[in-house]
């Protein structure tokens, strides 16, 4: 059955839930015209709204709502056309006006659905219980000074979209696979860039543990994870831990707890005696958000095909498999890549070159697709090469070669080093009869029943051609002289 | 500046009978040449330096920013480019911020703050011509009814007891405002009305003063007490004044949301369009138990002003009026306990450096903030705290809409709505100090027209048997600031209020 872990009293289920906070990709921030690119001096990207100075009112973005939106569609979710923002009350050095603007009561997006693939190819769906848009808050800095806290207010007011899943997760692989995949749609969907390491995408993450066929069991909120692998980890330590204290007579308490990558293992980080009282209410400062019917329309018509539809077509238009689609469609640049390759050619071979040499070229040499010299018009060339029989498959790979090492396009390294085939019968029957002559007693060999013997004829002879000669006529030949 | 410097070379004579002219005259005046810009505006600042000491009605004033703009104003004049209000000199509440100009919403927190902008209203006076003198005193952060919670103490109600010298507040939180033009120092002032603060004020000093449909003026740049409610709006000797500030100060702006992308009309038309046919209702629920007499009969002589000008008088319900305070002091102080909170210390404003963030913030906050104020967000926190947040914030919020839907199904039956601004006139200083729901009281008239976002104005209708002036009130529909000010016209004219107060410039 599904995933468990072992304790001293028999088997535990786990159950995950994860709210990701996916920084919207927008020019400026969800409330202000600040920009909202990442980096820049220490608050440089700050106006007056943002560092919530008196008088200043909060605007509405439209963009960072299309954003939300088109997350929300590419979700399947249920778009709200009624939603509305809340203050989130609470002082902090980087939270200037003393509240998040928030969308706690009425989110923008409703209940949608991801479907996640697992290792052995199970497909699972993981419910998406809403999306919400809000405000990011400027970032402290404890170690710029000896006695002062130094804040850059940046990020604040960025717009940030949080999604959360149901606890329909119950496996560290599940999570994670969760995470990657949804990241995945983001991505696509160019609302989000998907950087945890510069934490654009960051998870927080529900556990709780229970017996097979109990109700939840009280849960424990990991804060602010930052990449796939510690959600992962994060999942698994605090699921472990969490047994321990049910089997060792001991009661989870619900509380917020942080995830140490170093040491492996969650800590206490304030529980939920101390938790805020946020005081919510209405933002009196903006109206409700209404969405007119034609624009969401228009954004939904407007939507990229997404990974799941991808995949689906390329199977079916291309012939691939379930699990070579899947690769092919793991981010819009390669499928982009892939497409661009197969046009107008045999899509199987050229899946083939793309996840094999091309994906390996890129692995040995540190590239991406999109800094690979080896474009896919130039791989395309390759592939129409190999087709009309300009050059023999081995050749191919030598041209590849070339062309990562140079970027040049497959038709001039061929002329250059003059590796054109030889479909010339004249010159294969010289070739084929002097490995013959030379072979007299491999020949008798051959002839005494040893028929191995054929592709050594066969290697023979295309060494001695230098590989240009065209494998099926050499192989006809070395047939026809050994006769 | 130049400009400013050569007048100051050749000053010409500062005619303090200026002083006493409306706004409208002045306009006149300026126009047809019969007196400068430069001149206007001094005899205010000469009234300014004799009174305000006394008054403390302008926190800060800008003589040579005012003569600067004042010698703009008089160029502009001769090359015949004059706008509707080129070189009339007003007061600024300070709530509005002003740019290069502190503006400290009368609080401590606030004395060292100067900023880098301009609010929406202030911008559209200035682009029109007006001369800012200052920026007028007034409850800290707005909250009061009698200017006596000012960081920078209390302001002085011009006006006298007959044969008392007790000195009165003006009113509030618009207090400032209110005695300046009131004294004749400003022609005309911004104030900002929450639960009554225009009104009240207004009613207490003798003045026209209008709170204008909620999203009506621009909310950009003015400090925030509670968003929801706060309204600019303007107070002037005049009900034709108050339509001309009106006009300029209002409009769409994108940087408000909940202000109302709708054309503004003429204003200044409607002030002499007549009460003939209109229906004015008079609603049963504002005529309190322990009302003074002098209030009632003064509501009664409005009736009879306005049946004379050809209205018809409906009686009407409004049945939720009673919950109208409960209401407000649970919604106004939820939003403020939030609006404040960016009074930290961190990025503007006086900070008390502490041991820590918590405890700058604290010691921050208790040395910048008043009584008043801490009372507020401490009341406005409880309401919104988890547990109680349905029993007072959620509940007031379905009340209010209550309280709307009261005065939408009266507008059905009437055009405008007659009551008194407030149920008493001005009392001294130190009064009511003792106990906050009695000076909450003041706003019992005024605070239901704001929880419904509708306008209401006071008009100076009478004066009490002390000699105090005070107000009737007219509330209109949604957007329909015109019905109000021909309603409150013709008030006015019936009233033909023209008592002055003790404490005035000199020659007005």
């Amino acid at each position: 059955m599904g995933y468990s872990l072992e304790g001293a009293t028999g088997a535990w289920e786990v159950v995950v839930g994860l709210e990701v906070h996916a920084q919207v990709i927008s020019e400026s921030k969800l409330f202000s015209g600040a920009s909202a690119t990442y980096g820049g001096a220490p608050n440089a990207h700050v106006s007056f709204v943002d560092a919530g100075f008196p008088g200043m009112l909060p605007v509405i973005n439209r963009e960072c709502v299309a954003q939300a939106v088109r997350t929300g569609l590419g979700l399947k979710a249920k778009i709200n056309h009624w939603s509305r923002f809340d203050r989130k009350n609470y002082f902090y050095a980087d939270l200037p006006s003393g509240y998040q603007i928030s969308q706690f009561a009425h989110p923008v997006v409703g209940t949608g659905v991801v479907e996640i693939e697992l290792a052995d190819g199970t497909l699972k769906e993981i419910g998406i219980t809403r999306l919400h848009l809000e405000q990011d808050a400027g970032k402290s800095m404890h170690d710029q000074h000896p006695s002062k806290s130094v804040i850059d207010l940046n990020r604040a007011g960025v717009a940030l979209m949080e999604i959360v899943s149901e606890p329909d997760i119950s496996s560290p692989e599940e999570a994670g696979a969760y995470v990657r995949k949804l990241r995945q749609i983001l991505r696509y969907l160019g609302t989000c860039d998907g950087n945890m390491e510069e934490g654009s995408m960051r998870a927080d993450v529900n556990v709780s543990v229970r017996k097979a066929g109990e109700p939840f069991r009280t849960r424990c909120e990991i804060k602010n994870v930052n990449s796939v692998r510690f959600v992962m980890h994060a999942v698994e330590a605090e699921a472990r831990r969490q047994i321990e204290v049910w089997e060792s007579g001991g009661e989870v308490v619900q509380e917020t707890r942080l995830y140490d990558p170093a040491r492996g293992e969650t800590r206490s980080m304030r529980s939920k005696e101390d938790a805020h009282d946020y005081r919510y209410f209405p933002e009196p400062d903006l109206l409700p958000l209404v969405l007119d019917e034609a624009w969401v329309k228009a954004l939904a018509e407007k939507l990229p095909e997404l990974p799941d539809e991808k995949r689906k077509r390329f199977c079916e238009q291309y012939g691939l498999s379930f699990y070579d689609a899947g690769v092919l469609v793991v981010d819009q640049v390669t499928a982009d890549f892939y497409e661009t390759v197969a046009k107008g050619r045999d899509a199987k071979l050229a899946a083939n070159w793309v996840m094999g040499e091309f994906f390996a070229a890129l692995n040995r040499t540190g590239t991406t697709i999109e800094t690979s010299p080896v474009t896919a018009e130039n791989l395309g060339a390759l592939l129409d090469l190999i087709a009309d029989a300009t050059i023999n498959g081995k050749i191919a790979k030598e041209v590849f070669e070339a062309m990562v090492e140079t970027g040049r396009a497959p038709g001039e390294i061929v002329e250059e080093k003059g590796l054109r085939q030889v479909t010339d019968t004249g010159a294969i029957e010289a070739a084929v009869a002097a490995v013959i002559a030379a072979n007299a007693d491999k020949v008798a060999e051959y002839k005494a029943g040893k028929e191995k013997l054929f592709g050594f004829f066969v290697g023979q002879v295309m060494k001695a051609m230098a590989g240009k000669g065209n494998p099926a006529i050499v192989n006809e030949e070395v047939k026809k002289q050994l006769q | 500046m130049s400009k400013a410097v050569t007048t100051k070379e050749a000053p010409p004579a500062a005619r303090a009978e200026l002083c006493g002219l409306t706004i409208a005259q002045a306009a006149a005046g300026l126009e047809a040449r019969k007196f400068s810009a430069v001149e206007l505006t001094r005899a205010h600042l000469d009234a300014i330096e004799a009174l305000n000491p006394r008054l403390n009605a302008l926190i800060t004033v800008t003589p040579e920013l005012a003569l600067e703009q004042a010698a703009a104003a008089d160029s502009r004049l001769a090359q015949g480019e004059g706008r509707a209000l080129t070189g009339i000199p007003l007061a600024i509440k300070d709530l509005f911020c002003t740019e290069g100009v502190r503006t400290t919403a009368a609080s401590r927190i606030l004395e060292p703050f100067t900023p880098p902008y301009e609010s929406t209203v202030t911008a559209q006076l200035k682009d029109l011509g007006a001369v800012f003198l200052g920026k007028a005193n007034l409850d800290e952060f707005a909250m009061g009814s009698s200017n006596m919670t000012s960081g920078f103490g209390p302001v002085e109600n011009p006006w006298r007891r007959k044969g008392s010298d007790v000195r009165l507040v003006p009113g509030g939180s618009s207090g400032g405002s209110a005695s300046a033009v009131a004294a004749r120092i400003a022609m005309g002032a911004t104030g900002t009305d929450t639960g009554g603060s225009i009104r009240q004020p207004a009613s207490f000093c003798g003045l026209a003063g209008i709170k204008p449909t909620y999203g009506r003026c621009s909310r950009f740049g003015i400090v925030a007490f509670a968003s929801s409610l706060d309204q600019a709006g303007p107070l002037a000797r005049t009900v034709e004044d108050c339509a001309i500030l009106l006009g300029a100060m209002a409009g769409f702006d994108a940087k408000d949301s909940t202000s109302a992308d709708r054309p503004v009309p003429y204003f200044r038309r409607a002030v002499t369009a007549g009460v003939r046919g209109k229906r004015i209702g008079i609603p049963a629920e504002y005529r309190m138990p322990g009302m003074p007499e002098e209030i009632e009969a003064l509501w009664q002589r409005g009736v009879r002003w306005l049946k004379g000008e050809g209205a018809e008088i409906v009686d009407i319900s409004l049945p939720h009026t009673k919950y109208g305070l409960p209401v407000y002091y649970i919604v106004a102080p939820a939003e403020a306990s939030s609006n404040l909170a960016r009074y930290d210390g961190v990025r503007f404003g006086a900070r008390i450096d502490g041991e820590d963030l918590i405890d700058m913030y604290e010691r921050t906050r208790a040395a910048g903030f008043g009584a008043e104020v801490k009372r507020r967000i401490m009341i406005g926190t409880y309401v919104l705290s988890a547990g109680y947040y349905d029993a007072y914030y959620l509940k007031a919020q379905k009340v209010r809409a209550l309280i709307l839907r009261d005065f939408e199904q009266a507008f059905a039956k009437v055009d405008a709505i007659l009551t008194p601004t407030a149920p008493s006139a001005a009392f001294g200083m130190g009064e009511k100090m003792d106990d906050p729901i009695k000076m909450y009281l003041n706003d019992v008239f005024t605070v239901p027209a704001s929880l419904a976002g509708v306008p209401a104005m006071s008009v100076p209708a009478g004066l009490s048997e002390e000699g105090l002036p005070l107000g009737l009130q007219v509330i209109g529909r949604h957007f329909d600031e015109e019905t109000v000010f021909a309603v409150s016209g013709a008030l006015e004219q019936a009233a033909d209020f023209r008592a002055k107060p003790a404490v005035m410039a000199k020659g007005a």
